[in-house]
């Protein structure tokens, strides 16, 4: 063999070698390199009242509800397999609605709720101007209005 | 291939796609942004910050495929010893950092006012971080020793394992929960209104012409500088 054809195979075969690596290792470290824990995995989680975690999810429709002291806002989050219930008192990102996406900072409190320190609201990769979310809005509810024969 | 890899002929194509590629940069570039950023509707969530995207997605995409094509290099460079590649992926190694670094600037001015975060360490936003740290290596190896050809070689050695970067980048928003959102525009279709999304694609379109542009020009003033520092040092010998 050549020099040069030496050089091919060594630096082809640890090229593909490593990538390979990346692409069998990297989607297994879910639980490690997650940004946040989804509803139904924190079940799996094994998480302990009062440790400091992030929960992402949507947030449920029909889900927030303005506690009367003004500030406090009870809301669901949910994966659509297991909704989890938040408490969180405080200013909420300009983007933080039902149906949109919402990472909160905290800790489960004993009793099952997420008690959440901060919200990041979390966007979608959908983009449009909003004379076409209107129409989309406006066809699912006459979808949902007409009688289903 | 190897005919291309003679810096003489190298240097006759590039002088004029040099210009070329310059003048079609400039000119889809302005009417990408113009058409962005004055004609395109604002976004029926994020309003008129949807409008960082004419530069943030090209910086993202480029800042990729610029590393894509330093890996291309830096393995041309090691395996047929090239003069050629190694002059590519030096030129090219500052004009991807400055678009990554870019990307992330860009993409920290949108998270303020949509996510309501400047930064958090997700796996996209890492990996990216990273990805401008790998440019920054390279720049840092190919000038950290006194025999050029030896910088060359470390910072194509670096370059080529840095490679292992690209699909984390690209995968880590699905394989991990990310605050970053999915791709919106893949094989299948976009998820981007056709009103944004063709001075998108006009806007990466010209940015990936200066981008060519940049490192064409690049290329031609190191192969200038070292016809430079050779002949000085054939006169040194001679005198």
């Amino acid at each position: 063999m050549k020099p040069k054809h030496q050089r091919l195979a060594l630096a082809g075969a640890a090229v593909t070698a490593l990538i390979v690596a990346v692409l069998l290792a990297m989607p297994a470290m879910k639980a490690g390199a997650s940004f946040f824990y989804a509803p139904a995995d924190l079940a799996a989680a094994n998480v302990t009242p009062g440790q400091a975690i992030r929960l992402g999810g949507l947030v449920e429709e029909g889900s927030v509800e303005r506690q009367p002291d003004g500030i406090t806002i009870h809301f669901r989050v949910t994966d659509r397999l297991e909704a989890i219930p938040v408490r969180y008192a405080g200013l909420v990102p300009d983007l933080f609605r039902e149906g949109q996406g919402v990472i909160a900072d905290g800790s489960m409190d004993p009793d099952g709720t997420f008690a959440a320190d901060s919200l990041l609201a979390k966007h979608d990769e959908n983009y449009m101007p909003p004379e076409v979310a209107d129409a989309l809005a406006k066809a699912e509810a006459e979808a949902k209005a007409r009688p289903v024969l | 291939m190897h005919r291309y890899a003679n810096p003489k002929r190298f240097l006759e194509i590039a002088q004029p796609i040099t210009m070329w590629t310059l003048l079609g940069g400039l000119v889809l570039v302005a009417g990408g942004l113009w058409w962005g950023l004055f004609r395109a509707p604002p976004d029926y969530l994020q309003g008129e910050s949807v409008r960082i995207i004419y530069i943030h997605v090209p910086m993202a995409w480029l800042s990729m495929a610029g590393y894509l094509s330093c890996g291309v290099a830096a393995f041309a460079a090691l395996v047929w010893k090239h003069p050629l590649a190694e002059v590519a992926l030096v030129a090219l190694a500052p004009i991807g950092a400055v678009f990554s670094a870019l990307c992330l600037l860009t993409g920290s001015l949108w998270g303020r006012p949509t996510w309501g975060t400047y930064w958090v360490w997700d796996g996209r936003l890492t990996s990216v971080l990273v990805l401008f740290f790998l440019y920054l290596g390279i720049i840092a190896l190919a000038r950290g020793y006194d025999d050029p050809a030896r910088g060359a070689k470390m910072a194509s050695v670096l370059a080529l394992f840095g490679l292992v970067n690209l699909p984390i980048i690209k995968f880590s928003v699905e394989w991990w929960n990310t605050l970053h959102q999915p791709a919106s525009i893949t094989l299948e279709g976009s998820s981007i209104d056709q009103a944004m999304l063709w001075p998108l694609l006009a806007s990466a379109a010209g940015f990936s012409f200066l981008m060519a542009a940049a490192t064409l020009m690049r290329m031609r003033a190191l192969i200038a500088a070292r016809k430079r520092s050779a002949r000085a040092a054939r006169l040194a010998q001679t005198a």
